[in-house]
């Protein structure tokens, strides 16, 4: 038998926090988290001493970590949510910006933004974005359905494999792409156009000033961050999001409890990328400069590392875990003490695959489930069940403990 | 292939140098040159495929254990007294054979103490707590980067600069290519002939030790069913400890040959790629089966070298890959099928 | 995080791949890590649930039953074969696992499969739910033949059934993975998930509606938020029952679902079965306890080395000689 509630180990804070959050309508907590993402998007404005970075533009790396949590998320739902094993996501990634900047840069061969072309300048780079994604989906879309049969370590290298194909064929085909020399000029959204900033508040020459580009590119990817968290967040408390979980955790009794396992991995592999699409064009119009390099071996490993840090599975777990990558180098970046004890940052900052190796070494025997592996809801209207089963609980709790001193 | 056709398809593709008339040219060379290349592919492939065997892991950190031996037989020379320069040592055959004996234990002891370090380290913990195999996979590539940068950062502090770093090393070369002679108009250097030979003599004996010896047969059975081999007497420690060491003496002797072959490859990250080729090669001649990660690395070497010719110098590492998703897509079990243990699906 | 001690129950030598690997990690992983950075870990919410307080209509068995009970049309008239095993041999290389196998279910009925240790009776219940192919003869379902189908079609054309060693989606509560079951009814896919359509709220209205009903059913109603690995074994059978019942099958197959029970335990479940067929619901069962089988089922077919060797009531059975050789052994001196 399971232990008696008086024996059960007590909650603790984040627990009591959880629990309440659960029996929370939606509307409380939509008025709950306006003000948190509010305070967030601030962060970079507010310039709180230790937090904001020296080496680097603190806008920047927030916009960095825009990115990267996007394509955290997009990588929960391929290997946190269906458990599968993908580590060419780089490669969605880099389809999303090349198609961006195929489209838009001035070099590229396919350029729609000159003459002729049915893109305008000012608009370009959002009329970008359901292409580069539709594109991105298409292709996780040609490489899920022939691979996602194969067992999970296959799948691995499979997907790395591909990975690497799309670097190597934007590094060879050079008369499309521009080989290594890249694609520059990317269009990016004309707006704010003022005399302080003759080229719009995105370009990439907006530096320096409080509200440069960084800035503003990271506000763009909240806003995108918290659509695509809405979407995955009902895809997870629907059919699809247990079906998920069901594959994940026993893909054989799925199948024979009638899940379609096929299609709804396939899904998984297409959702993830059509999100790293989109997080590809966000690149893509923030740098304006598109290079094969970028999209190596290398970062697919630190998408997953964020992943993983986080806490598979959970959405906002992953979104800790990309912070974690991307500030945590730059916060030492340039340093050169922290709260009155010298330090060299830019060594420390250096040693950043180091630490993140051993990291995840450590990590793997002592925490594999990572920081907030918090279980996720899988059911639309199960708030109901949360609130009786917490008002339940209370009530049993509190006449357990007299017993429990009693039978002792 | 000419003509009309030849044109058409070259209209499609215009970055793609469908140039059949080199490849008719040079063929034999290619060849010749290719299964050089691939006896290295094949000897780091073995590597992968008897952990994968015996353990259904991925060993990401296997090319970083390749990128070790290369350091390891560096080391070894300069400890002989060789320095790095441009030019090429000549010691005379015998004394040369001799230095290069003495490098390759060095590799070897390098690599397959690494091998037996990071089973122990990384490996063993997980194990014994049942992780689930995506948890070993990510401490594999944790590993990886580890000991990369080890390379990469720490070694220069601890060899006041004279391993590792940023930089490549300066090759220390012994052996300069001279032509042996020629088969159907390829020339066989000397270099290709030391490669081939010790690379057959390496992939015998191992192919005698996994199938006549007790050890091999214990290997073997651990693979193909750890717990009745347990029932048998045999320790499953002992075995898996057994076949990282092989599979690391294998990559320790496979980085001495590809430094002969490819004298400024000495850098941290110059396990990567060969590594991911090697493994696609194990994959190739299916997975979990010794003969078939020898057929399969000779195979990427031979079509790496084609593909090179018949697409253009940048597509040569997109050959491995490529293999690898028709093998997957095709004949997932690989050309020779797995047979160490067999494929539990 | 206590496990239940009847762990050992389960049957050792069968290996349930995807729940079981990394059972061990996640406990060990937990244990390891007691206490977390805000208090210990504790990743349940809740314990127990008064299922009545959020739908009070199910403190009344009888609307439980009658939402519980099936609603898809099934051809077959009540009495008549809903299944028909004609000639079906199942070969695994050389071995002949079942040998020209006849035998029918009826609809409405409660059929037990018996035999003794490999005499086939998994294979031919793998045979029956599509998991293997026979070799050659014919399955027959509601009218049509068994073909070439993928495992999850074979589920929601209607065969439904739990399994020999406990497969639940561990991470899930109760509710949960009696959801998955229901799910399998369901028509939503991913469009209609992203952006909430009426179709996909209605069809999570049913889902929980008929999922808790069916917890009721089957008496664990109170643990619908409990993770389902710390359910004692007991409850977890029942769990998988309910499962299987979510996907509204038109044959149940329940696959040694007394094992491990003691004596109270398993007159229960001969209850719950009753209670299933009253319903409406065909049910086949595999046991190996006699007592059981004599009690809950009406017909009996029983199997030994892959053939069958009597068909018949139960008393029939039980007085049946080749069915006391098959299991007690015939002496040497007397001849078969």
């Amino acid at each position: 038998m399971t232990a008696p509630l008086n024996e059960r180990p007590k909650g603790g804070v984040g627990d009591g926090f959880r629990s309440w959050w659960n029996a929370q309508s939606r509307v409380a907590q939509w008025a709950f988290g306006v003000p948190f993402i509010l305070l967030l998007a601030l962060l970079p404005l507010l310039n709180i001493p230790l937090l904001t970075t020296e080496g680097t533009n603190f806008g920047t790396v927030m916009a960095q970590f825009g990115m990267y949590a996007l394509i955290a998320i997009g990588l929960n739902v391929v290997v946190g949510q269906a458990g599968l094993l993908d580590l060419g996501y780089v490669g969605f990634y880099a389809v999303g910006a090349y198609t961006v900047a195929l489209l838009t840069s001035p070099n590229s061969p396919w350029n729609q933004t000159g003459e002729g072309g049915w893109l305008s300048s000012s608009w370009a780079w959002l009329a970008c974005l359901p292409i580069a994604v539709a594109i991105t989906a298409m292709s996780g879309l040609i490489l899920g359905s022939p691979t996602l049969r194969l067992r999970g370590d296959y799948l691995a290298i499979v997907t790395l494999g591909f990975g690497e194909i799309v670097r190597l064929l934007a590094d060879n085909l050079d008369e499309i792409t521009g080989g290594g020399r890249g694609l520059s000029q990317v269009a990016y959204p004309r707006l704010g156009v003022a005399e302080d900033f003759p080229l719009g508040v995105f370009s990439a020459g907006n530096v320096g000033k409080t509200l440069n580009s960084g800035v503003w590119w990271y506000w763009v990817s909240i806003v995108l961050i918290v659509v695509v968290l809405m979407f995955v967040g009902n895809l997870e408390r629907s059919r699809v999001g247990r079906a998920w979980v069901a594959i994940r955790e026993d893909e054989d009794a799925a199948e024979i409890m009638g899940v379609p396992t096929f299609k709804f991995k396939l899904w998984a592999f297409v959702i993830g990328a059509s999100i790293g699409g989109l997080s590809g064009a966000l690149y893509a119009g923030q740098v304006q400069f598109v290079v094969p390099t970028n999209f190596n071996v290398i970062n697919s490993v630190l998408f997953l590392c964020a992943v993983v840090l986080g806490g598979q599975g959970n959405k906002l777990g992953v979104i800790l875990g990309a912070f974690i990558i991307v500030y945590l180098p730059n916060f030492f970046l340039g340093r050169t003490e922290i709260l009155g004890i010298p330090v060299d940052g830019s060594s420390i900052a250096e040693y950043k695959y180091l630490f993140f190796g051993i990291a995840l070494m450590v990590l793997m025997i002592f925490r594999p489930q990572g920081l907030i592996p918090v279980r996720q809801k899988l059911l639309t209207y199960g708030r109901e069940l949360y609130v009786a089963a917490r008002r339940r609980s209370k009530e049993t709790a509190a006449p357990a403990n007299p017993s429990a001193e009693v039978a002792k | 292939m000419s003509g009309p056709l030849a044109e058409s398809v070259l209209a499609l593709a215009p970055p793609i140098n469908f140039n059949i008339d080199a490849l008719g040219n040079l063929f034999w060379q290619l060849t010749i040159d290719g299964l050089a290349y691939g006896a290295i592919y094949a000897l780091v492939a073995v590597g992968y495929t008897l952990v994968y065997g015996v353990l259904r892991l991925i060993n990401f950190a296997h090319s970083e254990i390749f990128m070790l031996g290369m350091f390891g037989q560096y080391a070894v020379l300069m400890l002989l007294g060789f320095a790095p320069s441009g030019n090429v040592y000549s010691e005379g055959t015998l004394l040369t054979i001799v230095y290069l004996g003495i490098a390759v234990l060095g590799g070897m002891a390098v690599s397959g103490g690494a091998a037996v370090g990071l089973e122990r380290l990384a490996y063993r913990p997980l194990r014994k707590r049942n992780a689930p195999s995506l948890v070993f996979l990510i401490t594999a590539i944790g590993a990886s980067f580890v000991i990369q940068e080890f390379v990469h950062y720490v070694l220069p502090q601890l060899t006041d600069g004279e391993l590792g770093g940023v930089n490549a090393q300066q090759p220390i070369r012994l052996v300069a290519p001279e032509e042996q002679f020629t088969i159907f108009g390829a020339s066989v250097t000397n270099i290709t002939l030391i490669i081939l030979t010790s690379a057959f003599l390496l992939s015998l004996g191992t192919d005698v030790f996994v199938n006549r010896t007790k050890f091999g047969r214990g290997i073997r059975a651990v693979a193909q069913d750890p717990t009745t081999a347990t029932l048998m007497g045999i320790s499953r420690e002992r075995v898996i400890m057994l076949t990282f060491l092989l599979g690391g003496l294998l990559a320790g002797a496979a980085a001495l040959l590809y430094t002969l072959r490819v004298p400024n490859g000495i850098i941290y990250s110059g396990g990567f790629i060969l590594g991911i080729k090697a493994f696609c090669a194990a994959v190739l001649g299916g997975i979990g089966n010794l003969r078939g990660a020898l057929l399969g690395g000779l195979i990427l070497g031979v079509m790496e070298n084609y593909g090179q010719v018949l697409f253009g110098t940048g597509w040569r590492d997109v050959v491995a890959f490529v293999l690898l998703i028709l093998i997957l897509m095709f004949r997932p079990t690989g050309i020779l099928g797995e047979s160490l243990g067999r494929a539990r699906v | 995080m206590t496990r239940d001690d009847s762990d050992s129950a389960h049957d050792p030598g069968a290996v349930g791949a995807g729940a079981e690997v990394g059972e061990e990690y996640r406990h060990m992983s937990e244990e390891a890590f007691g206490e977390g950075p805000v208090g210990p870990i504790i990743l349940d919410e809740a314990v127990t649930v008064d299922v009545t307080d959020v739908a009070p209509e199910l403190a009344d068995p009888e609307v439980v039953a009658e939402i519980v009970a099936p609603t898809r049309e099934i051809d077959t008239p009540l009495g008549k074969p809903l299944v028909e095993l004609r000639d079906v041999t199942v070969r695994f290389g050389g071995l002949v696992a079942l040998d020209t196998v006849t035998f029918d279910i009826n609809r409405g009925e409660i059929l037990g499969l018996i035999g003794p240790n490999g005499a086939g009776k998994t294979t031919c219940f793998n045979a029956m739910t599509g998991v293997y192919r026979p070799t050659s003869g014919t399955v027959g379902f509601d009218g049509q033949v068994l073909g070439k189908l993928k495992r999850n079609q074979i589920t929601r054309l209607g065969i439904a059934r739990t399994f020999q060693n406990i497969r639940l989606f561990s991470e899930m509560t109760a509710l949960e993975n009696v959801v998955v079951g229901t799910d399998a009814r369901h028509r939503t896919s991913v469009p209609g998930a992203l952006f909430r359509v009426p179709r996909h709220r209605h069809e999570e209205r049913d889902a929980i509606d008929r999922g808790m009903a069916l917890l009721e059913f089957v008496g664990i109603g109170a643990k619908a938020t409990e993770k389902s690995r710390n359910l004692p074994y007991g409850d977890q059978r029942r769990l998988e029952i309910a499962r299987a019942l979510a996907t509204e099958p038109k044959l149940l197959c329940l696959d040694e679902p007394a094992a491990g029970f003691n004596p109270a335990e398993k007159a229960a479940l001969m209850d719950l079965i009753r209670k299933i067929r009253s319903d409406g619901y065909t049910v086949l069962l595999i046991e190996h306890d006699m007592r059981l089988v004599m009690g809950v089922t009406d017909r009996i077919v029983v199997l030994e080395f892959g053939k069958k060797i009597a068909e018949g009531l139960p008393s029939e059975i039980r007085d049946n000689p080749s069915v006391i050789a098959a299991y007690l052994g015939v002496p040497d001196d007397a001849t078969a």
